[in-house]
Protein backbone atom coordinates (compact mmCIF):
# COMPACT_ATOMS: atom_id res chain seq x y z
CA UNK A 1 0.00 0.00 0.00
CA UNK A 2 1.63 3.79 -1.10
CA UNK A 3 1.38 5.59 2.05
CA UNK A 4 3.34 8.96 0.79
CA UNK A 5 2.06 9.98 -2.49
CA UNK A 6 3.61 13.22 -4.31
CA UNK A 7 0.60 15.62 -3.08
CA UNK A 8 1.92 14.33 0.75
CA UNK A 9 5.22 14.38 0.00
CA UNK A 10 4.97 18.57 -0.75
CA UNK A 11 2.66 18.70 2.51
CA UNK A 12 5.21 17.04 4.20
CA UNK A 13 8.01 19.84 3.13
CA UNK A 14 4.88 22.36 3.93
CA UNK A 15 4.39 21.32 7.36
CA UNK A 16 7.86 21.01 8.39
CA UNK A 17 8.27 24.62 7.17
CA UNK A 18 5.62 25.87 9.28
CA UNK A 19 6.36 24.13 12.08
CA UNK A 20 9.86 25.41 12.04
CA UNK A 21 8.79 28.93 11.58
CA UNK A 22 7.00 28.82 14.39
CA UNK A 23 9.12 27.33 16.67
CA UNK A 24 12.11 29.66 15.23
CA UNK A 25 12.66 31.24 18.64
CA UNK A 26 12.75 27.91 20.12
CA UNK A 27 15.64 26.78 18.12
CA UNK A 28 17.71 29.66 18.07
CA UNK A 29 17.34 29.66 22.06
CA UNK A 30 18.17 26.45 22.20
CA UNK A 31 21.03 27.04 19.79
CA UNK A 32 22.33 29.95 20.86
CA UNK A 33 23.43 27.82 24.36
CA UNK A 34 25.36 25.45 23.11
CA UNK A 35 25.87 26.56 18.96
CA UNK A 36 25.67 29.68 17.36
CA UNK A 37 22.61 30.87 17.65
CA UNK A 38 21.53 30.71 13.87
CA UNK A 39 19.38 27.09 13.90
CA UNK A 40 16.15 28.58 13.90
CA UNK A 41 16.96 31.48 11.23
CA UNK A 42 18.57 28.82 9.19
CA UNK A 43 15.78 25.92 9.28
CA UNK A 44 12.91 28.82 8.65
CA UNK A 45 14.70 30.06 5.78
CA UNK A 46 15.80 26.75 4.44
CA UNK A 47 12.43 25.33 4.75
CA UNK A 48 10.86 28.40 3.25
CA UNK A 49 13.46 28.28 0.21
CA UNK A 50 12.11 24.75 -0.04
CA UNK A 51 8.20 25.35 -0.35
CA UNK A 52 8.66 28.53 -2.46
CA UNK A 53 10.52 25.63 -4.89
CA UNK A 54 8.37 23.09 -4.92
CA UNK A 55 5.03 24.75 -4.59
CA UNK A 56 5.68 26.41 -8.08
CA UNK A 57 7.16 22.95 -9.78
CA UNK A 58 5.43 19.87 -10.80
CA UNK A 59 6.40 16.71 -9.49
CA UNK A 60 6.12 12.75 -11.23
CA UNK A 61 7.61 10.72 -8.13
CA UNK A 62 7.86 11.49 -4.17
CA UNK A 63 11.74 10.82 -4.95
CA UNK A 64 11.92 14.02 -6.92
CA UNK A 65 10.13 16.11 -4.24
CA UNK A 66 12.57 14.94 -1.96
CA UNK A 67 15.37 15.87 -4.08
CA UNK A 68 14.42 19.13 -4.95
CA UNK A 69 14.02 20.18 -1.09
CA UNK A 70 17.61 18.26 -0.49
CA UNK A 71 19.25 20.51 -3.02
CA UNK A 72 17.21 23.58 -1.90
CA UNK A 73 18.56 22.87 1.67
CA UNK A 74 22.18 22.11 0.54
CA UNK A 75 22.33 25.23 -1.23
CA UNK A 76 20.33 27.85 0.88
CA UNK A 77 21.21 27.14 4.39
CA UNK A 78 24.75 27.77 5.57
CA UNK A 79 25.23 26.24 8.79
CA UNK A 80 26.06 22.30 9.65
CA UNK A 81 21.87 21.71 9.16
CA UNK A 82 22.40 22.61 5.30
CA UNK A 83 24.93 19.42 3.96
CA UNK A 84 23.25 17.04 6.93
CA UNK A 85 19.20 17.24 6.18
CA UNK A 86 20.49 17.94 2.41
CA UNK A 87 22.27 14.90 3.12
CA UNK A 88 19.41 12.82 4.43
CA UNK A 89 16.51 13.91 1.80
CA UNK A 90 19.43 12.99 -0.76
CA UNK A 91 19.91 9.96 0.11
CA UNK A 92 15.83 9.08 0.96
CA UNK A 93 15.25 10.26 -2.65
CA UNK A 94 17.79 8.10 -4.19
CA UNK A 95 16.37 4.93 -1.79
CA UNK A 96 12.99 6.21 -3.62
CA UNK A 97 14.23 6.25 -6.68
CA UNK A 98 11.44 4.53 -9.13
CA UNK A 99 9.12 3.23 -6.36
CA UNK A 100 5.75 3.88 -5.01
CA UNK A 101 6.33 4.74 -1.44
CA UNK A 102 5.22 2.01 0.68
CA UNK A 103 5.76 1.34 4.42
CA UNK A 104 8.62 -0.98 3.95
CA UNK A 105 10.07 1.52 1.17
CA UNK A 106 9.71 4.86 3.50
CA UNK A 107 11.57 2.65 6.02
CA UNK A 108 14.13 1.87 3.95
CA UNK A 109 14.43 5.23 2.92
CA UNK A 110 14.58 6.46 6.51
CA UNK A 111 17.61 4.04 6.92
CA UNK A 112 19.35 5.36 4.11
CA UNK A 113 18.87 8.57 5.25
CA UNK A 114 20.53 8.11 8.65
CA UNK A 115 23.23 6.65 6.77
CA UNK A 116 23.78 10.11 4.90
CA UNK A 117 23.75 11.74 8.07
CA UNK A 118 26.50 9.43 9.42
CA UNK A 119 28.84 9.52 6.38
CA UNK A 120 28.03 13.66 6.27
CA UNK A 121 28.64 13.98 10.10
CA UNK A 122 30.46 11.35 11.37
CA UNK A 123 28.15 11.01 13.70
CA UNK A 124 27.82 8.06 16.27
CA UNK A 125 25.10 7.57 18.54
CA UNK A 126 24.83 9.34 21.86
CA UNK A 127 27.11 12.28 20.65
CA UNK A 128 23.69 14.87 21.01
CA UNK A 129 23.26 16.03 17.48
CA UNK A 130 20.39 15.54 15.08
CA UNK A 131 21.80 11.78 14.20
CA UNK A 132 20.04 10.70 17.80
CA UNK A 133 16.77 11.44 16.65
CA UNK A 134 17.01 9.75 13.67
CA UNK A 135 18.78 6.23 14.66
CA UNK A 136 15.81 5.97 17.42
CA UNK A 137 13.39 6.58 14.69
CA UNK A 138 14.82 3.86 12.25
CA UNK A 139 15.11 1.68 15.07
CA UNK A 140 11.72 2.24 16.14
CA UNK A 141 10.08 1.56 12.30
CA UNK A 142 11.82 -1.79 12.25
CA UNK A 143 10.67 -2.75 15.93
CA UNK A 144 7.02 -1.86 15.09
CA UNK A 145 4.14 -2.92 13.09
CA UNK A 146 3.79 0.10 10.36
CA UNK A 147 0.44 1.24 11.52
CA UNK A 148 1.92 3.34 14.11
CA UNK A 149 3.61 6.05 12.74
CA UNK A 150 2.30 7.94 15.40
CA UNK A 151 4.46 6.01 17.59
CA UNK A 152 7.34 8.12 16.09
CA UNK A 153 6.69 11.18 18.14
CA UNK A 154 7.18 9.90 21.62
CA UNK A 155 10.15 8.37 20.36
CA UNK A 156 11.63 11.42 19.74
CA UNK A 157 10.48 12.92 22.48
CA UNK A 158 12.29 10.37 24.82
CA UNK A 159 15.56 10.82 22.70
CA UNK A 160 15.27 14.64 22.68
CA UNK A 161 15.18 14.59 25.87
CA UNK A 162 17.92 12.18 26.41
CA UNK A 163 20.49 14.80 24.37
CA UNK A 164 19.62 16.88 27.69
CA UNK A 165 22.22 14.57 29.73
CA UNK A 166 24.20 14.41 26.74
CA UNK A 167 27.97 16.28 26.05
CA UNK A 168 28.27 17.40 22.95
CA UNK A 169 31.04 15.31 20.76
CA UNK A 170 30.17 17.29 17.13
CA UNK A 171 29.67 20.15 15.85
CA UNK A 172 30.14 23.95 17.59
CA UNK A 173 28.86 22.98 20.53
CA UNK A 174 31.41 20.02 21.38
CA UNK A 175 33.98 23.08 22.10
CA UNK A 176 32.32 23.09 25.03
CA UNK A 177 32.54 19.86 26.13
CA UNK A 178 31.30 19.19 29.92
CA UNK A 179 29.37 22.51 29.71
CA UNK A 180 26.87 21.16 27.05
CA UNK A 181 25.34 19.21 29.40
CA UNK A 182 21.91 20.22 30.29
CA UNK A 183 20.60 21.87 26.88
CA UNK A 184 18.42 20.03 24.22
CA UNK A 185 20.15 19.79 21.07
CA UNK A 186 18.30 22.14 18.65
CA UNK A 187 19.11 19.33 15.91
CA UNK A 188 16.89 16.80 17.17
CA UNK A 189 14.19 19.84 18.37
CA UNK A 190 14.44 20.54 14.32
CA UNK A 191 14.16 16.60 13.59
CA UNK A 192 11.73 16.29 15.49
CA UNK A 193 9.09 19.21 13.81
CA UNK A 194 10.12 17.04 10.77
CA UNK A 195 9.23 13.86 11.86
CA UNK A 196 5.88 15.14 13.76
CA UNK A 197 5.14 17.55 9.94
CA UNK A 198 5.49 13.25 8.28
CA UNK A 199 3.27 11.64 11.24
CA UNK A 200 0.63 14.57 10.75
CA UNK A 201 0.18 14.65 6.94
CA UNK A 202 -0.10 10.51 7.41
CA UNK A 203 -2.71 11.48 10.09
CA UNK A 204 -5.29 13.46 8.04
CA UNK A 205 -4.97 10.92 5.45
CA UNK A 206 -6.81 8.72 8.29
CA UNK A 207 -9.35 11.17 9.24
CA UNK B 1 53.84 21.42 -17.69
CA UNK B 2 51.29 24.39 -17.76
CA UNK B 3 48.59 25.70 -15.21
CA UNK B 4 48.85 25.58 -11.05
CA UNK B 5 47.30 23.94 -8.55
CA UNK B 6 44.31 25.63 -7.33
CA UNK B 7 43.49 26.83 -4.17
CA UNK B 8 40.06 27.37 -2.46
CA UNK B 9 39.54 29.04 0.80
CA UNK B 10 36.29 28.11 2.37
CA UNK B 11 35.34 30.19 5.10
CA UNK B 12 32.36 30.86 6.95
CA UNK B 13 33.10 34.84 7.34
CA UNK B 14 33.87 36.15 4.04
CA UNK B 15 36.06 38.95 5.67
CA UNK B 16 38.55 35.52 7.15
CA UNK B 17 38.88 34.87 3.55
CA UNK B 18 39.47 37.69 1.99
CA UNK B 19 42.14 38.62 4.77
CA UNK B 20 43.53 35.12 3.83
CA UNK B 21 43.62 35.91 -0.06
CA UNK B 22 45.41 39.47 0.76
CA UNK B 23 47.83 37.86 2.60
CA UNK B 24 48.44 35.70 -0.18
CA UNK B 25 48.82 38.04 -2.82
CA UNK B 26 50.94 40.38 -0.74
CA UNK B 27 53.89 38.16 -2.06
CA UNK B 28 52.71 35.42 -4.38
CA UNK B 29 51.98 35.71 -7.88
CA UNK B 30 50.26 33.62 -10.66
CA UNK B 31 48.17 31.23 -8.49
CA UNK B 32 45.04 30.65 -9.36
CA UNK B 33 42.91 31.47 -5.34
CA UNK B 34 39.69 31.99 -4.98
CA UNK B 35 37.29 32.44 -1.66
CA UNK B 36 34.31 30.36 -1.04
CA UNK B 37 33.45 32.48 1.94
CA UNK B 38 29.41 33.05 3.75
CA UNK B 39 26.46 32.43 2.30
CA UNK B 40 24.56 33.49 -0.49
CA UNK B 41 23.56 36.34 0.99
CA UNK B 42 26.62 37.15 2.30
CA UNK B 43 25.92 36.14 5.96
CA UNK B 44 28.38 34.10 8.36
CA UNK B 45 28.30 29.72 7.11
CA UNK B 46 29.24 28.53 3.70
CA UNK B 47 27.76 27.59 0.54
CA UNK B 48 28.09 24.71 -1.46
CA UNK B 49 27.20 26.48 -4.87
CA UNK B 50 30.04 28.89 -3.48
CA UNK B 51 32.67 26.53 -3.32
CA UNK B 52 31.63 24.35 -6.83
CA UNK B 53 31.90 27.93 -8.53
CA UNK B 54 35.56 28.85 -6.78
CA UNK B 55 36.76 24.80 -7.80
CA UNK B 56 36.02 25.95 -11.46
CA UNK B 57 37.08 28.91 -11.37
CA UNK B 58 40.72 27.65 -9.92
CA UNK B 59 40.98 24.28 -11.93
CA UNK B 60 43.69 25.14 -14.20
CA UNK B 61 44.32 20.53 -14.72
CA UNK B 62 46.52 20.69 -12.21
CA UNK B 63 44.56 19.59 -9.33
CA UNK B 64 42.43 22.20 -6.63
CA UNK B 65 43.21 22.13 -2.89
CA UNK B 66 40.10 23.15 -0.68
CA UNK B 67 41.09 24.52 3.16
CA UNK B 68 38.20 25.50 5.46
CA UNK B 69 37.75 26.69 8.92
CA UNK B 70 35.32 25.14 11.11
CA UNK B 71 33.13 21.60 11.18
CA UNK B 72 30.15 22.69 8.23
CA UNK B 73 32.48 24.43 6.27
CA UNK B 74 34.12 20.58 5.55
CA UNK B 75 30.87 19.35 4.89
CA UNK B 76 29.81 21.63 2.19
CA UNK B 77 33.19 20.98 0.64
CA UNK B 78 32.86 17.47 1.24
CA UNK B 79 29.32 17.91 -0.77
CA UNK B 80 30.67 19.86 -3.56
CA UNK B 81 33.22 17.43 -3.75
CA UNK B 82 31.08 14.63 -4.94
CA UNK B 83 29.28 17.47 -7.03
CA UNK B 84 31.95 18.80 -8.78
CA UNK B 85 33.12 17.62 -12.44
CA UNK B 86 36.75 18.81 -12.05
CA UNK B 87 39.42 15.82 -11.87
CA UNK B 88 41.23 16.21 -8.77
CA UNK B 89 39.82 17.84 -6.00
CA UNK B 90 41.04 17.44 -2.47
CA UNK B 91 40.13 18.61 0.77
CA UNK B 92 43.31 20.06 2.97
CA UNK B 93 42.47 17.87 6.24
CA UNK B 94 43.58 18.99 9.60
CA UNK B 95 45.17 22.01 8.95
CA UNK B 96 45.32 25.59 10.31
CA UNK B 97 43.61 27.35 7.41
CA UNK B 98 46.30 30.32 7.56
CA UNK B 99 49.05 28.54 7.49
CA UNK B 100 47.68 25.94 5.02
CA UNK B 101 46.81 27.84 2.70
CA UNK B 102 49.55 29.89 2.31
CA UNK B 103 51.91 27.18 2.46
CA UNK B 104 50.42 25.47 -0.56
CA UNK B 105 49.99 29.03 -2.25
CA UNK B 106 53.71 29.08 -2.01
CA UNK B 107 54.07 25.99 -3.52
CA UNK B 108 52.27 25.81 -6.33
CA UNK B 109 53.66 29.40 -7.07
CA UNK B 110 56.88 27.18 -7.78
CA UNK B 111 54.98 24.70 -9.99
CA UNK B 112 54.70 21.58 -7.40
CA UNK B 113 52.23 18.84 -8.05
CA UNK B 114 49.05 18.77 -6.08
CA UNK B 115 50.89 15.12 -4.19
CA UNK B 116 53.54 17.23 -3.54
CA UNK B 117 51.74 20.25 -1.97
CA UNK B 118 50.34 17.53 0.29
CA UNK B 119 52.54 16.20 1.99
CA UNK B 120 54.09 19.34 2.47
CA UNK B 121 51.02 20.35 4.70
CA UNK B 122 51.23 17.19 6.49
CA UNK B 123 54.26 18.64 8.59
CA UNK B 124 51.37 21.08 9.66
CA UNK B 125 48.75 18.71 10.62
CA UNK B 126 47.15 19.63 14.13
CA UNK B 127 45.51 16.85 15.81
CA UNK B 128 42.36 18.56 17.61
CA UNK B 129 39.86 20.62 15.47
Amino acid sequence: MVILTVDQAKQWMIESQKKLVEHKEQLTTLDQAIGDGDHGINMARGFSEVVDKIEGTEYDTVADVLKSAAMTLTAKVGGASGPLYGTAFLKMAVSLQGKEVTAEAFVDAVDAGLEGIQTRGKAEFGEKTLFDVWYQVAAFLHSEPYDTWEGILEVCQAIIEDTREMVALRGRASYLKERSKGHIDPGSMSSFYIFQAFVDVLEWEKA
Amino acid sequence: MSGKVGIVIISHSPEIAKGIHALINQVIEGVPVAEAAGTDDGEIGTSMEKILLAIETVDQGQGVLMFYDLGSAKMNAEMALEFTEAADVRIADHVAIVEGTYVAAVESSIGKTLDDIVASLERLAITEM
